[in-house]
């Protein structure tokens, strides 16, 4: 029988318009922007100034706490300006602004195709390089993946969990990658064992994507300690502690990590990656976008450099179309909204929709009608009716004891309300300052 | 008359008259003894509870009132300085005289002004809509309209303006509490002194933004040239982040700041019209 987490959950519509395209690489733009916080964390400090020459895969900002990470240049050219730039948010954030000239890489990087398999290198020296190559969790949290790695003291990671699920509709990025770089992943998975200390390996795939599963299957006969566990379709079956749910049957205490229960979750994005930067020496600059929407003329999965305006990609999908009424960076349940098409592409973007102004347009607001809809599909087990009017009356110590900060932010709530209430607009800036709390506590 | 009935008669003024007496020992045992001027206090004060003394209602700043020795950091501003002596002469102490504060809304990015560059279908207020982006329009310091200072103020002293979406105070309901100050997260009311007939000189914009983004967003930005600065005769301009600010307490509302000023982002309210001279007509309207 096919796993899943155990509470909650929804099934919207899957609409995976781009499934069959393959990843194709998206033409160099002219100018990037590179934000220097694309990630959890601190913001990294920029090391290059007006006027330098960078070269692709150059370190443009460093890491500059623990818990940050190496921002690398996508493109070769001129830095012309490290200045503010208004990101999804439409608040501006810091960023290298940098002119394309050619194509050149830093010398030592591996740009060819071939599969590397054999693993020379010991556990910390790989983290020590994911952690040079500035690798984050591509699924979208943007998490320091060194970080990670490293278990607090007195915790032992047991089993890694291979995040293949893609619960978003629409997206296809993360599917696309596991049926043309499944080798790729493999090894990158074994690097994260050996990284963690581990023997055993879980890939957890929803059952929409079967020619990945089988797939994946089959490359399990040459790794060791790598499986595949084909799940069912669940919303929000992507997130870490619903997917530690799924496949072990553990749960997460509130306010846990996923290593209290022995487990690390990783994205196959981010496998990917750690292969590269390991095996082909190659920093994270770039990631596949799944560029989609009904609208859309030719819905498609495209390798982008970070940095690359928004516009560009949807150029290249065929184009703007008319009706559009939102674009949204992410998929339709989590993602956000953006106010501009100068809004770059970063590590975190794993696509991007173009919703149709019916489509998009929300429904009048009314009454909450008490049929608790909302708290039997939260995945967390919250009740999101609740929260929200603790949210709306300012009652924020309640709503700490009611374990708001536990929300995820799935949307699973204002998706299923059939009053349309805006519930999860309200758990966010409960979530926000009930965090500002908690922190001011700790002073 | 039954034996049953005086048993119980007798019987319950017994308990009656017990449980007057242990009454009465716990009462003077545990007697609170209250400064009899905070009641004083408390009738003497308006009684609204809006928290603009900066204490949780009238209540515990009558208790603060008594405590304190001087009343020089306390201050009653829905009473005003008639509330303050009545408090002073109930406490013995001398009262301080303060100026009377209005609120001020320091934004004027109208549609007109403000061109929308995205719209927002999320929750209507203003604390969601600001930590969820920067706003309609392309300007991310303005106001977003949904109305948070108006839901605060307890004393209708602010409607939100039909046509421009834009609040606006009533200077004489307003009691400068404060409530709207703080649910602006946009920091955009500001209480400055009340000037006599209610005029009001006022930089009407917190756009820090340089002049070129911020004229880009709104025809009526600060563009932060100074010109303000440097004509004032009074030294109650400043220069900050790319904004101009005008300190209320050395203001003399001249108005030779807004004459000079090239967007109009400096506004005059409750003046008189001006004489236009026919030589040095004013350069100062807004161009849309």
């Amino acid at each position: 029988m096919l796993k899943t987490f155990k509470i909650g959950g929804v099934h919207p519509p899957e609409n995976k318009l781009s499934k069959d395209k393959k990843i194709e690489v998206l033409p160099l733009p002219k100018t990037v922007f590179i934000p220097v916080a694309q990630h959890i964390g601190a913001p990294a400090t920029p090391v290059v100034k007006k006027g330098d020459e960078v070269k692709v895969g150059q370190v443009i900002a460093q890491s500059s706490s623990f818990v940050s990470t190496n921002i690398h240049s996508s493109v070769s050219g001129k830095v012309t300006k490290v200045d503010f730039s208004a990101d999804s948010s439409g608040y501006p954030k810091q960023g290298i602004f940098i002119t394309v000239e050619g194509d050149e890489w830093v010398e030592g990087i591996d740009r060819s195709e071939d599969l590397v398999k054999e693993i020379s290198v010991d556990g910390p020296e790989i983290v020590k390089k994911i952690q040079e190559a500035g690798i984050v969790g591509l699924g979208g949290a943007t998490f320091p993946t060194h970080v990670k790695l490293v278990p607090p003291k007195g915790m032992k990671a047991e089993v890694l969990l291979i995040n293949g699920v893609e619960c978003e509709p629409y997206l296809t990025s993360d599917h696309r990658l596991m049926l043309e770089k499944a080798d790729e992943i493999m090894v990158g998975i074994q690097l994260l064992m050996k990284a963690m200390g581990v023997d055993k390996a879980v890939i957890g795939i929803e059952n929409n994507k079967p020619d990945a599963i089988k797939l994946l299957n089959e490359k399990c006969a040459d790794y060791n300690g790598v499986s595949v566990q084909a799940l069912k379709v669940q919303y929000p079956q992507g997130g870490e502690k619903q997917l530690i749910n799924a496949v072990t049957g553990k749960e997460v205490p509130s306010g846990a990590l996923p290593i209290a229960v022995g487990a690390v979750v990783s994205n196959v994005g981010t496998a990917f990656a750690v292969y590269e930067a390991i095996q082909k020496n190659k920093p994270l600059f770039e990631r596949v976008v799944t560029v989609t929407g009904k609208g859309v003329e030719k819905p498609s999965n495209f390798m982008v450099r970070v940095g690359t305006a928004t516009s560009e990609l949807i150029e290249a999908a065929g184009g703007l179309p008319e009706n559009t009424g939102k674009i949204i960076s992410g998929g339709p349940m989590m993602g956000r909204a953006i106010a501009s098409l100068d809004v770059p592409v970063t590590k975190g973007t794993s696509g991007l929709l173009l919703m149709q102004e019916e489509e998009s347009k929300r429904e009048e607001i009314q009454a909450c009608i008490r049929c608790s809809r909302c708290t039997s599909v939260c995945p967390m087990g919250l009740e999101p009716y609740l929260l929200m009017t603790l949210g709306e009356k300012q009652i924020f110590e309640r709503a700490e004891n009611e374990r708001i900060m536990d929300c995820i932010e799935c949307g699973s709530c204002s998706y299923t309300c059939p009053s349309s209430r805006p519930l999860l607009d309200y758990i966010r800036f409960g979530k926000g300052k009930v965090g500002a709390m908690i922190r001011s506590r700790k002073k | 008359m039954s034996i049953t009935v005086v048993y119980t008669i007798v019987t319950l003024a017994v308990i009656g008259a017990a449980a007057a007496v242990i009454l009465y020992f716990v009462a003077q045992k545990f007697k609170v003894i209250e400064d009899p001027r905070i009641d004083d206090v408390d009738e003497a004060l308006p009684g609204a509870n809006c928290g603009g003394c900066g204490f949780a209602g009238c209540r515990a700043f009558a208790e603060a009132c008594v405590k304190a020795s001087e009343l020089g950091d306390l201050n009653c501003p829905v009473g005003g300085n008639e509330t303050m002596s009545n408090v002073a002469s109930i406490l013995g102490l001398e009262a301080v005289k303060k100026d009377p504060r209005v609120a001020y809304i320091r934004c004027n990015g109208t549609c007109d002004h403000r061109p929308k560059t995205s719209s927002f279908d999320g929750a209507t207020t203003c604390a969601i809509a600001s930590s969820v982006y920067s706003g309609e329009s392309g300007c991310q310091f303005g106001c977003l309209g949904y109305g948070d200072c108006f839901d605060a103020c307890d004393f209708d002293a602010i409607v939100m303006h039909p046509e421009t979406g834009i609040p606006e105070i009533i200077d004489d309901k307003c009691v400068a509490c404060g409530a709207c100050v703080d649910a602006c997260p946009k920091d955009l009311i500001e209480l400055r002194k009340k000037m006599p007939k209610n005029r009001k000189v006022v930089v009407s914009c917190r756009n820090q933004d340089k002049g070129g983004v911020a004229r880009k967003a709104c025809s009526v930005a600060c563009i932060g040239c100074s010109k303000c600065f440097k004509e004032c005769p009074f030294d109650a301009i400043t220069m900050e982040n790319n904004l101009a600010y005008i300190d209320s307490d050395k203001c003399k509302l001249c108005r030779k700041c807004v004459a000079v000023c090239p967007t109009g982002a400096i506004i005059e309210e409750n003046f008189p019209p001006r004489k236009v001279k026919p030589e040095e007509k004013k350069e100062t309207e807004p161009v849309n």
